[in-house]
């Protein structure tokens, strides 16, 4: 069980470095919610998950087993509320951008 | 009815959260719960009878693992976007219909494609979701729909309607 933990512990860390990876490297704004999300929600969950399993059912561990739902929730909804505040404030969308169907309804 | 549930639900994820059997705390989370409940009990779930429908329970866990599932996908593309030195991103802003009803149920689609490889949600205008897409693989609009929210769709309806 321990080693399971301490698996899933690296895995955290590994992929929370990738998204801070992913905050550095991609273009703009709307990219770098991308990665920011998705890669620092699971290995932050991934985190916890190893916490869980490192303290079973006690205060602790009931508290971390939680706190990933609470967190997956305040996650996407907040990258929902940069991305379009980002939006109606006007930053422009990188030079790769090859669609944009949001510009004639966000006036 | 619609009240008592909210009560109910509330209170067992406070017993969660503190996991202790003091009497302190019982009070304490009794009296949250209450005020809770009178606030915002009126926005709880229009239709609380779906809430006693263990059918729906077995849906939603379903969902839960494909949705895990689908996080781990889109942590490994990200992952594979970001490491690799030509960076292969052809980003864009996609419309995609649903044909969900529910606020709920848009509520968990929206982020429900936050969490899958390479999209996120921008905004939510009627049953159109405004969808950024981090590499814009096709240009028809039904074969994008189906990639982007197809499984969700199916199983959400029957979770949420």
């Amino acid at each position: 069980m321990n080693s399971i933990s301490i698996f899933l512990l690296i895995v955290g860390i590994v992929f929370d470095l990738f998204g801070c990876i992913g905050l550095l490297r991609l273009p703009d704004v709307y990219n770098r919610l991308q990665s920011a999300t998705k890669c620092v929600t699971l290995g932050t969950c991934s985190i916890l998950l190893a916490l869980f399993l490192h303290y079973g059912f006690t205060s602790v561990g009931i508290k971390a087993l939680i706190a990933i739902p609470f967190l997956f929730f305040a996650s996407t909804v907040g990258a929902h509320a940069l991305i379009r505040g980002s939006y109606k404030f006007g930053i422009k969308l990188t030079d790769k951008t090859v669609i944009d169907d949001y510009k004639e309804v966000s006036k | 009815m619609k009240h008592i549930t909210l009560f109910i639900s509330l209170f067992f994820l406070w017993m969660l959260l503190t996991f202790s059997l003091n009497a302190y705390n019982i009070i304490v989370g009794l009296f949250t719960a209450l005020i809770v409940t009178l606030l915002f009990g009126h926005r709880f779930l229009q239709d609380w009878k779906k809430f006693y429908n263990p059918l729906r329970y077995i849906w939603g866990l379903i969902y839960v693992v494909v949705l895990i599932w689908d996080c781990i996908k889109a942590n490994f593309d990200v992952a594979y976007r970001v490491l690799s030195p030509k960076m292969p991103i052809k980003p864009g802003i996609v419309k995609v219909k649903s044909s969900l009803k529910t606020d709920i149920a848009k509520v968990f689609l929206a982020n429900s494609i936050t969490m899958t490889p390479g999209t996120i949600t921008v905004d939510i205008i009627d049953d159109y979701f405004y969808v950024h897409w981090i590499y814009v693989s096709s240009n028809d609009p039904a074969v994008y729909t189906e990639k982007i929210i197809g499984r969700f769709e199916k199983l959400l309806k029957k979770v949420f309607e």
